[in-house]
């Protein structure tokens, strides 16, 4: 257990490096320290994959079951699937958004009790992992999405009002920011809604009902609302660039509501505690 | 060997002087002979270009250099030496390979970062190689010259931003669109900087070309240079929405585009954006247009603070050019300090060696019954006081050949035993690598 807790933080530590790389990179405009934390941050994926694959052999279940694996865990899906955006758009910029995300998540999961918990039988069922996992993917990809939507309004707003900062040039075209927010928005929105329709199956097998209107669940729902109305005006009358930016940045908002919120100030069967029974 | 430079650029001397003094680039074979038979000059170089003139050399003497090519440069021209010794500079030791790395780098460019001036410097010293003027010290410099430049263009972004009107059109739509070349741009009116941007636009990839004009025939015309397709002027706007650049410098008294005008092209188009570009003074398109979401649209004034802009971005790529510079000063140093220390240290052991061959024989001369064994205890005692003498000032010229006093103890050691002259050993150079000139 502890050998996991260790790479947990070596990987914290990582990826702060890296924060603090793309910190300097931006503020300074050196392009090689910006390369530079991109290489340290695969380096700090892998490490965070191991440390996944040692925790769930030491516990001998998936890894998301405590509110500080699934921190962990989301920051491994943030950190991966903005790594496989780099090898597509190779837009550096981007995990200077993305990067402190894991970071602030790994961070809070370490406030959290890193103990593994006693497996609440419910959730010994070969759904749960498969609602979690696609949930999790589905915010990571919505998460690159509002980081792409927030680097489309400042870049909007420098060639609206024709004054250009250091940022002008590095960040992306408008058109390929947008681009990623459609990428984004078709791969986040199936994954959002296999990720409610495995955890309703999966409700149904532990509860006996596929949906509870348990505060997480409704929340969920009004985000994928949100989404789908996104999917559907980009698709039918031509919504995009910066209303589909600022709507990718509302629903990741309404995502990490769904995540935190739900979990810290209203209950339901989602909350953690109830998986743990502490 | 020193590197010393005389001249003149833009910076110090207005045009009228330097075209006094700027060489034909289809004669350089007389200047560069005539400036090879100056006393002290070992080497010569001649650059000149419409904004600068360099004379640049390797000497044994650079203060004496640095005087005769003044002197060479006023007569050459005809002109009295005292008319334009304000306007010349002089450059000796580190502060010439820094003066040359830095003009071939651009960044001494009436406009920074500019890439001609890099060609122009290997035209010149095509010349120099070629009228053999150039030898073992200058070919080696100027590669490294020719290095550094091409250093600072790919690590730093010095040449990266537009710094013309018609080329930061270019830029802007890049960085709306990414890509041009499945993008339609249509000109309305006609006008120099129209025409140019719209070849820049052509040059891009961009493939379709619409071009309207009150007058027809002036839109066919240029519609033909463009391979496009001229549009009547009446319904121009019915085409607005086919493209996603839109160029105009009518001479319309009143703007010809308005904001409704254009919401109704958007909502045509399904609000993929448009980069409109108005040339015109008075403008053809309402400003509140830019209000409009997708909608850029940028008058004259606002390309002109594109390009004060990008001149500014370049003016802070240049202070990364100047440590890069810096850094390549250093090696190019030490390898011409280099250049005289080691000659220097194996003509020294070489004389040593020879003293001691010569002397070994006279005693072994006179002392013909000793044994192999003594003999070769002799001979080694003899190797082993040369090591001995030989230790001190060896290391002390190694350690001292990056500093400036390490010039001074060559010489020293050099008159302190006689040695010979060094010699220019040709076989060194590599020869002038083409691949990256362009």
């Amino acid at each position: 257990m502890t050998t996991n807790i260790l790479l947990f933080k070596v990987t914290l530590l990582i990826y702060f490096a890296t924060t603090i790389l793309y910190l300097i990179g931006v503020i300074s405009r050196r392009d090689r320290f910006r390369q530079n934390a991109v290489y340290l941050l695969i380096g700090g994926f892998i490490l965070h994959c191991i440390t996944l694959v040692v925790r769930w052999v030491a516990t001998g279940a998936m890894p998301v079951a405590s509110l500080h694996e699934s921190l962990s865990f989301f920051a491994w899906a943030l950190v991966g699937i903005y790594l496989i955006f780099y090898l597509r758009y190779r837009t550096v910029m981007l995990g200077a958004f993305i990067t402190p995300l894991a970071l602030v998540l790994m961070i809070i999961g370490t406030t959290t009790s890193a103990q593994a918990p006693a497996l609440n039988p419910m959730l010994d069922s070969w759904w749960f992992p498969v609602h979690v996992t696609l949930a999790f993917l589905g915010h990571a990809v919505f998460a690159i999405a509002a980081a792409a939507g927030i680097m489309y309004l400042l870049q909007e707003r420098m060639l609206k009002s024709k004054k250009f900062s250091g940022l002008f040039y590095r960040l992306p075209s408008l058109d390929t920011l947008d681009s990623m927010n459609y990428k984004c928005l078709t791969f986040g929105f199936p994954l959002m809604t296999m990720g409610i329709i495995s955890g309703a199956i999966w409700a149904n097998s532990a509860w006996g009902g596929y949906w509870r209107w348990d505060p997480k669940e409704t929340w969920a729902l009004i985000t994928w609302f949100l989404y789908a109305a996104l999917l559907h005006g980009r698709l039918t009358i031509g919504w995009r660039g910066r209303r589909a930016a600022i709507f990718a940045i509302i629903g990741f908002s309404f995502l990490l509501f769904t995540f935190f919120g739900v979990n810290l100030f209203l209950s339901g069967e989602h909350s953690f505690r109830n998986f743990t029974g502490q | 060997m020193h590197i010393v430079i005389v001249g003149l650029s833009h910076k110090t001397a207005p045009v009228e002087i330097r075209e006094k003094l700027a060489f034909a680039p289809t004669a350089m074979e007389q200047p560069l002979r005539q400036m090879l038979e100056l006393p002290s000059v070992a080497e010569g170089l001649i650059v000149s270009t419409c904004n600068r003139v360099e004379l640049c050399a390797a000497t044994k003497e650079p203060d004496a250099a640095i005087a005769e090519m003044h002197r060479f440069l006023a007569e050459y021209h005809e002109i009295a030496p005292e008319e334009i010794c304000d306007n010349l500079y002089d450059y000796q030791g580190e502060e010439a390979i820094r003066h040359l790395f830095r003009v071939a780098s651009s960044l001494d460019s009436m406009i920074l970062g500019e890439p001609q001036i890099l060609g122009q410097i290997k035209t010149a010293y095509g010349y120099a190689a070629e009228f053999k003027t150039a030898g073992l010290i200058l070919n080696r410099f100027l590669h490294k010259a020719f290095s550094v430049a091409k250093r600072v263009r790919t690590e730093t972004a010095i040449a990266s931003n537009a710094v013309s009107v018609s080329f930061a059109a270019v830029e802007l739509a890049r960085k709306i669109f990414d890509r041009l070349d499945n993008k339609g741009v249509m000109i309305i009116g006609a006008g120099e900087m129209c025409e140019l941007a719209a070849r820049h636009f052509v040059a891009n990839g961009v493939s379709k070309v619409l071009v309207t004009n009150r007058t027809f025939e002036r839109a066919e015309k240029l519609a033909l240079e463009f391979d496009g397709k001229a549009i009547p002027f009446e319904n121009f706007v019915d085409h607005l929405a086919d493209v996603d650049i839109v160029m105009t410098s009518t001479g319309a008294p009143n703007f010809i585009l308005g904001k409704r005008q254009m919401e109704e092209v958007l909502k045509r188009r399904k609000y993929r954006p448009m980069f409109l570009i108005d040339i015109a003074v008075p403008r053809d398109i309402d400003p509140k247009v830019n209000k409009l979401d997708n909608m850029y649209l940028y008058d004259v004034d606002d390309l002109q603070g594109v390009v004060q802009a990008n001149l500014k971005e370049r003016k802070k790529e240049a202070g990364k050019a100047e440590v890069i510079i810096e850094q390549e000063i250093g090696q190019f140093h030490q390898w011409l300090a280099n250049l005289e220390v080691k000659p220097t240290i194996i003509a020294l052991r070489q004389k040593l060696e020879e003293i001691r061959r010569q002397e070994l024989e006279k005693t072994f001369g006179n002392l013909k019954d000793l044994s192999s064994k003594q003999r070769k205890s002799i001979e080694a005692m003899a190797g082993a006081i040369i090591n001995k003498i030989l230790h001190q000032p060896t290391s002390l010229l190694k350690r001292t050949q990056d500093d400036t006093s390490g010039e001074d103890y060559v010489d020293a050691v050099r008159a302190l035993f006689d040695l010979p002259a060094l010699a220019n050993d040709d076989k060194e150079i590599k020869p002038l690598d083409d691949s990256d000139q362009g």
